[in-house]
């Protein structure tokens, strides 16, 4: 290659017959990608900028670092998860300067492990706190929902004072009319439709007394419900699952759709009820004695919802009362059944008064004026798309996956432990199961020992 | 009503924990609702059966000589003061408490406290040795019905040989602190409240 440069010198020609050909592709990759890059920045930036369009690319590029973030503390706060026998090893190897191959048999720091453990549970758990009412961060003029409330000034004791004197003087009584006439005409009516013979018209008539007096109840409480996701509303032949926190779960739903509930009849004024609530439309009410025969129970939920005119039954699978900061393990029994699954998460802003009933501390009537002499009852109600049972997954596995959706959109902690923790004591077998795993750790070692 | 509920044990409290426990204000305060929140029966002390309510603790094979560490001898209750004391074994040890004045007592958090601690936890009759006895029972309610009484006993008479010093077939404190790995273990506990050693 011989090159010919006007003007040039032999020397500068020695020197440029002394370039790499390679750098000559550098440069041209270099001029390149330098103009690229130039258009690029003045197409997507800075004639946009001129004409004041925006292509969005700032929003795209926020919203997936935010996702980007979640996803990392989710993963900070949920930590690794570790077995027994890991964080046992984990335990015994920062302690020992050697390398094990293989685990030793028992070590006296193995009770650092279950020490720990115990400790880390004493000082906070995740069960017995959802036994009582979320605490607030900010104040409400409720001193129910204050726990260490002191003497702060005039200003604020004389705003609580004129807080009581509303809701107690002019909310109180209004709501507890409500209440006595949404009742009074629920059992009046539905008595009367009881009277008609079986058809659309008896239908069509239940349905619109039920959700009639359901909304003066709303009203009684001055409960403010935003439905989301309506599309999803629960059909014939279907069960409707949702979260348990109070009774008046019940009700907030019955009050946008028509549902056959499910329960155990009561004496009293609860009887008189659901006596004449089951004149108008069949309710799934059990006797005292046929409660515990679960066969009996399934049978008749499945009688139920193969009929398909008759509405989608309503059941609470946790079995108690939580309070709205988490799903407890959900009772595999309405699960079982096969029909369609209609997830519903019901949750409520504590702010205005927490509708968690805690059963141990106050009995309905008490918890019933409480709820009536707070602000109000504010919720969200969210209709999850329905589910079904999958090939291969069982009751429980079905159960967990509905939970974990419900859990998910309302926002709440998904938890394994039974909700029944309440009263009862925890069943001896996850002792053993602890125990089993590391007695497996130990002899297993000495299984290898005797091989090796 | 809107007045101090039942604050001024807590309020007296305070002061003296802070200076004997150097536990923040911050800690107190949620130990104490924490507390509060297990005492069920509202009189100011915690007795085992609150203890046990917890299931995370309940499920836990060593949960009862865990709640046995709270109750000083021979006692069924625990106030305030026993609890926190006990916890405040568990603070992580602060680089700036290692300069302080050598003369004061040793620290609850300190290292060998925390050791104390977990020798105690095997000490069933808190006679301050471990004896073969003690050992095959601890060692029992950690493997459950799992492992047969002959290779337990080995495992037992194995950890005693190791440890045992002066022969006499059960394990001093010294000779505890003296075993194995225990001399330099680090046990991590999430990130709000403990770090063992």
């Amino acid at each position: 290659i011989s090159f010919r440069c006007m003007g040039c010198s032999t020397e500068e020609m020695g020197l440029f017959l002394d370039f790499n050909p390679f750098d000559n592709l550098l440069c041209i990759l270099l001029g390149i990608s330098f103009t690229v890059w130039f258009t690029l920045l003045l197409v997507f930036i800075i004639v946009p900028a001129i004409f004041g369009v925006s292509f969005g690319i700032r929003q795209l590029y926020m919203k997936t670092l935010l996702k980007i973030f979640e996803w990392a503390t989710h993963r900070i706060e949920r930590g690794e998860p570790t077995s027994l026998e890991e964080e046992i090893k984990e335990i015994r190897r920062s302690g020992s300067n050697r390398d094990l191959d293989h685990a030793s048999e028992f070590e006296m720091s193995d009770i650092f492990y279950f020490c720990r453990q115990g400790v880390e549970s004493i000082m906070d758990d995740e069960v017995t706190k959802r036994f009582s009412a979320e605490e607030l961060e900010s104040w409400n003029l409720l001193t129910r929902s204050n726990y260490n409330f002191q003497h702060i000034s005039l200003r604020l004791t004389v705003l609580w004072g004129l807080g009581v004197v509303i809701r107690y003087g002019f909310l109180l009584p209004l709501r507890v009319t409500l209440a006595f006439t949404g009742v009074g005409l629920l059992v009046v009516l539905t008595s009367i439709i009881g009277f008609l013979p079986n058809g659309r018209m008896k239908n069509f008539l239940s349905e619109q007394v039920h959700l009639m007096c359901y909304r003066i109840c709303v009203r009684a409480l001055t409960a403010i419900i935003t439905y989301h996701d309506s599309e999803n509303k629960p059909k014939n032949g279907g069960i409707c699952v949702a979260n348990h926190t109070s009774p008046i779960d019940v009700i907030i739903l019955a009050s946008d759709g028509c549902y056959a509930m499910v329960g155990q009849i009561h004496g009293g004024l609860m009887g008189v009820i659901q006596k004449s609530m089951v004149k108008a439309c069949p309710h799934i009410w059990f006797e005292r004695s046929e409660v515990k025969d679960r066969h009996l129970v399934a049978k008749r939920l499945s009688d139920h919802v193969e009929d398909k005119t008759k509405l989608p039954i309503l059941i609470f699978p946790e079995g108690t009362c939580i309070n709205n900061t988490s799903v407890m393990m959900f009772k595999k029994g309405s699960f079982e059944i096969g029909s369609t699954v209609y997830p519903v998460a019901i949750k409520y802003d504590p702010r205005f008064g927490d509708a968690f009933w805690n059963s141990s501390q106050f009995g309905m009537v008490n918890y019933l004026l409480r709820m009536m002499s707070s602000w109000a009852i504010v919720c969200s109600v969210w209709y999850l798309p329905p589910m079904t049972r999958e090939e291969g997954e069982d009751a429980v596995q079905f159960a967990n996956r509905v939970k974990a959706a419900i859990a998910r959109q309302g926002g709440l902690v998904d938890l394994l432990w039974d909700g029944g923790l309440k009263r009862g004591k925890v069943k001896d077998t996850f002792k053993e199961e602890q125990q089993k795993l590391y007695s497996k750790m130990l002899v297993g070692t000495q299984e290898d020992r005797s091989r090796s | 009503m809107p007045w101090l509920n039942g604050t001024r044990s807590q309020q007296s409290l305070s002061l003296n924990t802070v200076c004997f426990f150097a536990v923040s204000h911050s800690q107190i305060t949620r130990l104490y609702s924490r507390f509060t929140s297990l005492d069920k029966g509202e009189n100011g002390t915690l007795s085992r059966e609150d203890f046990q309510r917890i299931p995370e603790l309940a499920i836990n094979p060593l949960g009862d000589r865990i709640i046995n560490a709270f109750f000083p001898e021979g006692e069924d209750q625990v106030n305030f003061r026993g609890f926190m004391r006990t916890l405040a074994h568990f603070r992580p040890i602060e680089d700036n408490e290692k300069n302080k004045d050598p003369t004061a007592s040793e620290p609850l958090n300190s290292r060998t406290n925390k050791l104390l601690f977990a020798f105690q936890l095997y000490d069933l009759d808190r006679d301050d040795k471990i004896s073969r006895d003690e050992l095959l029972q601890v060692l029992r309610m950690m493997v459950g019905v799992n492992i047969s009484d002959e290779q337990l006993g080995s495992i037992a008479d194995r950890t005693i040989q190791e440890a045992d010093q002066n022969g006499d077939n059960s394990i001093s404190f010294n000779e505890f602190i003296k075993v194995g790995n225990l001399q330099h273990i680090y046990v991590w506990a999430g990130d709000h409240y403990l770090i063992l050693t």
